[in-house]
């Protein structure tokens, strides 16, 4: 390791700190993430290949996993759509009331997912008005997918207008300007030169929103009344799992939502170095003008 | 197109931006709106493009009102401050953005937009950059392409909003006559925004002279610059320097020092007498010795020989700071040192006296 150098510039760190911080690092990184990560795959293929495709081919695990890859499919697109418009109208606009919104997105964030959950139950269970005007018209929600949806969607709303607001207002409308005095319609704005501008903002925002969606618990827990092979998702599905004393099955799906967990942060590594917008700068020396 | 502006004005909260404006300008003139920033400028030529709505007034492209007309329809090209290229596009699909975004009826194939947008790229002689990305571009091709994206709409007039803004001296020299040439050739109505007023004056048909949301002049470099109609011009349009006096009988006085006026523009305050009198640097002359009442004394302070004139800063008797400009003969026939007493002497004509 390149740690030492004979002469250290005037702003570093003796090498033993350096040394030490370095090693407090890969320490934790290794005690809480590695080890772990190990572990999940260790103990899903402690019982043998066998063992672990059955577990994941049970019937009650794909009804899971298919309510999960449901789920996500639905909250992703949803919260993608408020995202963009949400962070267009922040960007763009000036109206009463863009504070306001700007702290609301937030709440999801900062409320406990458990408390989220409860607030859907108080509203539509069965106890609620309008809980009870569902059920008399025969429409579940609460303890049924519908409800997990709604949680999931709580849940993540944040993400992907979180990640797009600061992106769309550093990008700025004089491009946008450019295409409407160009002649662009509304649209051809949108999808030539509005979107491309954060599409990688946008592809990170809904890489975060999907892994969110995928291993959301506590909400989902409280509204989906964890019925097997109904309301189960994948998260709910491996407590049960686990709480029935499977723990080989319990750590295979959990394999199943640590590979997608991987796969996500790999898109997210790739997503990341391109998120920053490319500026334009205002003069470059290097190539002078011909005449 | 001629482009008529009628009672236009414009507020920004409690700021007005736009105060009443009127101005015409004719088919295939160059104008410019020379100010300050914010002098209302910038949101002028929004207007005129129509991303901007005026509160009252109307804008008329050949004699038809355009307020109804959208910004797409407008036919006008802008470009803007700092370009606006669209970042994510290379040079040629900037440039051929126009094209591809009209109605399918009237879309070129593309052939034909491979020939118009060639053309325009070789009009403003990037052809060879055509696969750049605009972060691979230097200020001036980004600029010279955003003027190519532009004309790819045929727009029926031109408006720029500081062209030359963020370029360096020498780019924005090259690139000023370039645009003086090009609009020679094509002849379009342009209206471009400036706060330096070389680049006006050099450029310009006509120049407007605006401050604080309306027109303080507007006249040709000759006019504006040889007979400004307020202190105010004549103070925008070049150095110049600041004495208080009074008049007294077609005589200025600054200190002891009269000065003969030929200018119809002296006017002092009726009661008073006072008046302020802007002189430019190199309408003083620096004698050595004293001619009377013709001259006052002063002290130089600082010799800047750099550049094709010799610019001295001299204190006057008074305490005021002088700047005065004199050619490198008449430097060096002086033998001006810092420190040395001279005499100053207004060369009397072209004084501009201004009441208070």
């Amino acid at each position: 390791m390149a740690i030492e150098s004979p002469k250290r510039p005037g702003t570093a760190d003796p090498p033993a700190v350096r040394i030490a911080l370095i090693t407090i690092a890969l320490v934790f990184v290794a005690l809480f993430i590695f080890i772990p990560v190990i572990a999940v795959f260790t103990e899903a293929l402690q019982k043998g290949l066998g063992a672990y495709f059955a577990a994941i081919t049970d019937p009650e695990a794909r009804a899971a996993i298919r309510l999960t890859l449901m789920t996500a499919a639905i909250a992703v697109p949803l919260n993608v759509t408020f995202g963009i418009a949400a962070s267009w109208a922040i960007a763009r606009f000036d109206f009463p009331g863009k504070q306001m919104i700007l702290t609301l997105i937030d709440i999801p964030f900062s409320v406990s997912p458990v408390i989220a959950g409860m607030l859907f139950v108080l509203l539509l269970g069965v106890r609620a008005p309008l809980g009870g005007w569902l059920a008399d018209h025969n429409i579940r929600i609460i303890f049924a997918e519908p409800g997990i949806v709604l949680a999931t969607i709580f849940v993540t709303f944040p993400l992907a207008a979180r990640e797009l607001i600061p992106i769309m207002q550093a990008v700025g409308s004089e491009e946008e300007e450019a295409a409407i005095v160009l002649g662009a319609g509304g649209w051809q704005m949108f999808f030539r030169v509005t979107i491309p501008n954060v599409k990688w903002g946008l592809l990170y925002g809904m890489v975060l929103c999907n892994a969110r969606a995928m291993g959301e618990f506590g909400a989902v827990s409280v509204v989906s009344g964890h019925i097997r092979g109904h309301t189960n998702t994948m998260p709910l599905y491996i407590e049960i799992l686990y709480n029935d004393y499977q723990f080989a099955a319990a750590f295979a799906v959990s394999s199943l939502l640590t590979l997608l967990a991987i796969a996500t942060l790999v898109a997210k590594y790739y997503l990341e170095r391109r998120v920053i917008p490319v500026k334009q700068e205002p003069d470059d020396l290097a190539v002078k003008v011909a005449a | 197109m001629s482009i008529e502006l009628r009672n236009i004005s414009k507020k920004f909260g409690d700021f007005v931006a736009v105060d009443n404006i009127n101005l015409h300008i004719e088919t295939g003139e160059l104008v410019a709106l020379l100010g300050l920033s914010g002098s209302g400028k910038t949101t002028l030529l929004r207007i005129i493009a129509g991303l901007e709505t005026p509160d009252t007034g109307e804008v008329l492209f050949h004699g038809e009102d355009a307020s109804a007309v959208s910004v797409r329809k407008r036919k006008v090209g802008f470009v803007f401050q700092h370009y606006a290229l669209f970042r994510h596009m290379t040079v040629f699909e900037n440039v051929a953005f126009g094209m591809r975004v009209l109605p399918r009826r009237e879309r070129p194939n593309e052939a034909e937009v491979q020939r118009r947008v060639h053309d325009l790229l070789k009009l403003v002689q990037l052809d060879f950059l055509a696969d750049r990305y605009p972060s691979q571009l230097s200020g001036g091709q980004r600029q010279r392409v955003a003027l190519a994206r532009t004309l790819a709409v045929e727009p029926k007039v031109l408006l720029l909003d500081e062209p030359f803004g963020a370029l360096d001296a020498k780019v924005r020299q090259e690139l000023r006559r370039w645009l003086r040439r090009l609009h020679d050739e094509i002849k379009i109505t342009s209206v471009f925004v400036t706060h330096d007023q070389e680049e006006a004056l050099e450029l310009a048909n006509r120049i407007v002279v605006m401050n604080q949301g309306h027109i303080e002049q507007i006249g040709t470099a000759e006019e504006v610059y040889h007979h400004p109609s307020n202190a105010f011009v004549y103070n925008f349009l070049g150095n110049v320097n600041l004495f208080h006096g009074r008049i007294e009988n077609g005589r200025v006085f600054i200190g002891d020092t009269a000065v003969e006026l030929e200018n119809t523009h002296a006017h002092a305050h009726p009661e008073t007498g006072k008046a302020v009198l802007y002189v430019r640097p190199h309408l003083l002359e620096i004698v050595l010795r004293p001619n009377g009442k013709q001259t006052f004394p002063a002290t130089v302070k600082s010799i800047n020989p750099a550049g094709p004139q010799v610019k001295v800063e001299l204190v006057a008797e008074w305490g005021d700071m002088v700047q005065v400009e004199i050619s490198h003969e008449r430097y060096e026939t002086l033998h001006l040192q810092t420190g040395a007493n001279v005499f100053l002497k207004p060369k009397e004509q072209k004084l501009f006296v201004y009441q208070i």
